[in-house]
């Protein structure tokens, strides 16, 4: 218990933000028309994407092969998260121009 | 200094992404936004690998190798799919950034494991969290991803509420005796991995192939989840704010398409649909006779009307008949026919996707109407051409309280004077059931593929022009 309390303590900024951040997240997407739903997933996927970061700091601090290895293989993936997610959302978005 | 001025990229990055998705929710800014988003994102990747202060040099080459080869083929990938696949395409990511969440997790423990003074209970925890989400995810989008594919079918396991329990148990019971110290033997993480994934299967298989668009989206947020978890990990505020953004706003979003189909998310989580409507066939069967119509009729057909509502669907969608559908829009216009689309929030595999569709076909924008719009348009209406769409134009939503698709809004085509079906057999749609409108005497029905036959229509209105 006592350790949760102290998790909390020292993290009371970051839970805030996350508690903030709920709301904001609600609010953007409240008044989409349905028509954009997709793409708007689509583009939601490659914001979470943002786990590439956390990737890339494993595989900077990697000192044996057990943490090359997946390190590697982790930002591969991210890579391949954020890469595909922003590019598919781009081709979806494209058809939406306005013709002159 | 440097950590400093990453700092400062991380908050230019955490705007970029809300402010994107803010964007991304109007027609006009869409594409700007998700350019936003993506500019946000390569900024925050190239400012950690330069000023993160624990990424090391001699690690550079594996980063950039591992950047450019997935670069490659994430584009060629997102490139090449063909516009009727998206969704599994979407599925596709999400799934490789919920596995990238799992690994940083099995790399972080590892690390905690030989340094056990690098962490408290806490960050075991968030750590196992993370990996449980993110493998969640994972393999529950790969089942989404096969079945979309139609790889894969729907399937029960007896008891399956049960097993999901005694899984999900098993997972909790592992994550408190880990983060209380009681468990340290090294395997333990990889017995969780196994059951995270086993859970994403057993999540995922029940659920109507139809409905997966709902489920791809609640897996998205899974993985903003898993992202926000990874930002506690490192105490980094772009991957805890970017994962958060997506997790709410993803569960919304979830929330809404379930709305759009007039069902409740436990209803389609617990796979009330496909699976429900083979169980309780007792929904009223269908029996009349229907009738046929031969392109050229169909062509005189709507030739003469004035006003004419296109109507399409998955079929189109598979046929690739979006260009062909334009064609005869315009020959039909030639004639002085005045030509509308009608678009159902879920008519093909995911929201949107016929204005996507008939978008890149070069069908103006302005012709394609909502559901809510068009509805009280066809009383007035001579023809409707239903194109590949089955249940979203099925009357036994309004008027038959045992179908499984009952109380979704639906096109109500019935009110024309004439609908003429394109389909290429009786086989039923997507919820499995069968249609009573094919069998109305307004109707007729025009067998073949989407293109093929919108190919000839467009062709015996050339020729009697």
């Amino acid at each position: 218990m006592e350790s949760i309390f102290h998790f909390i303590s020292i993290n009371q900024l970051m839970i805030y933000l996350v508690v903030l951040m709920i709301f904001v997240g609600i609010e953007l997407i409240e008044k989409v028309p349905s028509v954009l739903h997709t793409p708007l997933m689509s583009g939601a996927n490659a914001i979470h994407g943002v786990i590439i970061i956390g990737s890339i700091i494993v595989m900077g601090q990697a000192e044996n092969i057990f943490a090359t290895i997946l390190g590697f293989i982790a930002v591969c993936l991210g890579t391949l998260n954020v890469v595909g997610g922003f590019v598919v959302t781009d081709r979806m978005l494209e058809m939406f121009k306005k013709k002159k | 200094m440097k950590i400093s001025i990453l700092d400062f990229i991380y908050i230019l990055s955490a705007f970029s992404f809300v402010f994107g998705i803010k964007l991304l929710g109007k027609p006009s800014t869409a594409r700007r936004g998700n350019l936003i988003a993506a500019a946000g994102m390569t900024a925050s990747i190239l400012g950690t690998i330069f000023l993160n202060e624990s990424v090391l040099p001699k690690n550079y080459p594996w980063i950039f190798g591992a950047l450019i080869l997935g670069t490659i083929v994430g584009t060629l990938m997102a490139k090449r799919v063909q516009m009727t696949q998206m969704p599994q395409m979407v599925s596709f990511f999400n799934g490789m950034g919920g596995a990238c969440a799992a690994l940083i997790s099995i790399v972080e423990y590892n690390h905690f494991l030989h340094h056990p003074e690098s962490g408290d209970g806490a960050r075991v925890v968030i750590l196992l969290l993370g990996l449980i989400i993110g493998t969640v995810s994972f393999s529950g989008s790969m089942i989404a991803y096969g079945k979309l594919e139609e790889k894969i079918k729907d399937f029960h396991l007896p008891a399956q509420q049960v097993v999901n329990m005694v899984v999900l148990l098993a997972i909790i019971g592992l994550v408190v005796g880990m983060s209380m110290g009681y468990i340290t033997h090294p395997g333990a993480i990889y017995l969780i991995l196994g059951l995270s994934a086993i859970y994403g299967l057993l999540f995922v298989f029940p659920i109507g192939g139809a409905d997966m668009p709902v489920v791809i989206s609640l897996l998205n947020s899974f993985t903003g989840v898993a992202t926000a978890f990874g930002g506690f990990l490192y105490d980094n505020k772009v991957m805890l704010f970017g994962g958060i953004l997506v997790g709410s706003a993803g569960t919304l979003l979830t929330v809404m398409m379930c709305k759009a189909m007039n069902r409740s998310l436990t209803n389609v989580l617990l796979g009330n649909f496909g699976g429900g409507a083979a169980a309780n066939g007792a929904a009223k069967s269908v029996t009349g006779s229907i009738k046929e119509v031969s392109a050229s009729d169909a062509a005189v057909l709507m030739k003469y009307s004035k006003r004419v509502i296109v109507v399409p669907g998955y079929g189109l969608a598979v046929a690739q008949a979006q260009h062909v559908c334009h064609e005869l829009e315009t020959c039909l216009e030639a004639e002085g026919v005045e030509v509308k689309y009608a678009i159902h929030p879920v008519a093909g595999r995911m929201p949107g996707h016929m204005n996507i569709l008939l978008a890149e076909s070069n069908v103006d924008y302005d012709k394609l109407v909502e559901m809510e719009s068009i509805n009280p348009e066809f009383k007035m209406t001579d023809v409707v051409l239903v194109v590949g769409a089955n249940d979203v134009v099925n009357p036994a939503a309004k008027t038959d309280p045992a179908s499984p698709i009952y109380g979704m809004p639906i096109l109500d085509v019935e009110d024309a004077a004439n609908v003429i079906v394109m389909k290429r057999s009786m086989r039923s749609g997507y919820a499995g059931i069968e249609n009573e409108l094919f069998y109305s005497p307004k109707t007729r029905m025009l067998f073949g593929d989407a293109k093929k036959m919108m190919t000839e229509l467009v062709n015996e209105l050339k020729a009697s022009a």
